[in-house]
């Protein structure tokens, strides 16, 4: 029954999910209006920004990582870090060699 | 419902336990497709002109067609979880079918995307790919990589969410139980963001 309790509080209405996709779409389309402007070395920098603002939207409404138990957003951190270390690494090997 | 509750309060069961181990696999994902955007990095950084060159024969508008495709999707699968909660079964059922839907629409797309390709000479190992300068032949050995293994990640969710639509309509995922179709659900959104990384990085490169 504990577990129902918790559960309950993640009943997200629909509008609210329809808000998401509209945001969704919205900066898809910011995205693809931007790679069409000639911005040099920003277009990548930019459209990485949007994708990870899109990303965030996703895990936290649509996957319910907002109202989940703190020790998913725990696993959910480390993960993360895992692959920004992983990253950091190789360029340091890669720009330093 | 209280009759209902009673009968299976007495089996053992553990959501949360049961989510975060779909959490869990999905970091394994993560990883699997973290490895492969650290080449695309690399490589992108080493071939910067040539990546811009090859990517120019994408077409944009069928990728971004499919990325509404699935960020649709990803709201239908969450629509569907949100209605079998409310205990509204059939729209439930509904909005489940119509991922499917979306996601065999994706599927069909990408079809025509490669054969497209295929047709231009331009696939793994061909005369006219390996004629051209190695950046070009990397990404497109990282879009056919990358891509396919995302399409094969759809494929695999058509059949996790088509499962899980039948245990909903066999009720045994219902309005007391449906983790099974939350977890559905996690793996069609992992799909979905993986999707909005790889949209911009072959795609949108002008």
């Amino acid at each position: 029954m504990q577990e129902k309790h918790s559960h309950e509080n993640h009943n997200i209405s629909y509008s609210k999910y329809l808000l998401v996709w509209v945001s969704l779409i919205a900066f898809t389309s910011i995205t693809v209006t931007i790679a069409g402007i000639d911005l040099g070395d920003y277009t990548l920098a930019i459209a990485l920004t949007i994708a990870a603002i899109k990303s965030a939207l996703v895990i936290n409404i649509f996957m319910h990582i907002k109202f989940e138990d703190p020790i998913f957003k725990v696993f959910l951190s480390i993960s993360g870090f895992t692959l920004i270390v992983i990253f950091t690494l190789t360029f340091f090997d890669y720009f330093y060699r | 419902m209280s009759n209902h509750a009673v009968n299976i309060a007495h089996k053992h069961r553990d959501d949360i336990g049961a989510r975060m181990g779909m959490w869990l696999f999905l970091f394994t994902e993560l990883l699997l497709f973290g490895g492969l955007f650290l080449i695309y990095a690399v490589y992108r950084h080493e071939y910067i002109a040539q990546f811009r060159v090859a990517a120019m024969e994408l077409n944009t508008t069928i990728g971004a067609l499919n990325t509404i495709i699935l960020l649709t999707s990803s709201l239908t699968v969450a629509l569907s979880i949100a209605a079998l909660q409310k205990g509204n079964r059939m729209l439930s059922i509904l909005l489940l079918i119509m991922t499917n839907i979306l996601a065999f629409a994706f599927m069909i797309n990408k079809y025509f995307e490669w054969s497209s390709k295929i047709h231009h000479g331009i696939y793994p190992g061909s005369e006219h790919l390996l004629n051209l300068p190695n950046g070009q032949i990397l990404f497109y050995g990282l879009y056919y990589i990358m891509t396919g293994l995302h399409g094969l990640h759809v494929i695999i969710g058509l059949v996790f969410l088509t499962t899980v639509l039948a245990f909903i309509i066999t009720g045994s995922v219902n309005k007391d139980n449906y983790v099974k179709l939350e977890n559905a659900g996690l793996y069609w959104h992992l799909v979905d963001l993986i999707w909005i990384f790889l949209f911009p990085l072959f795609y949108l490169i002008q």
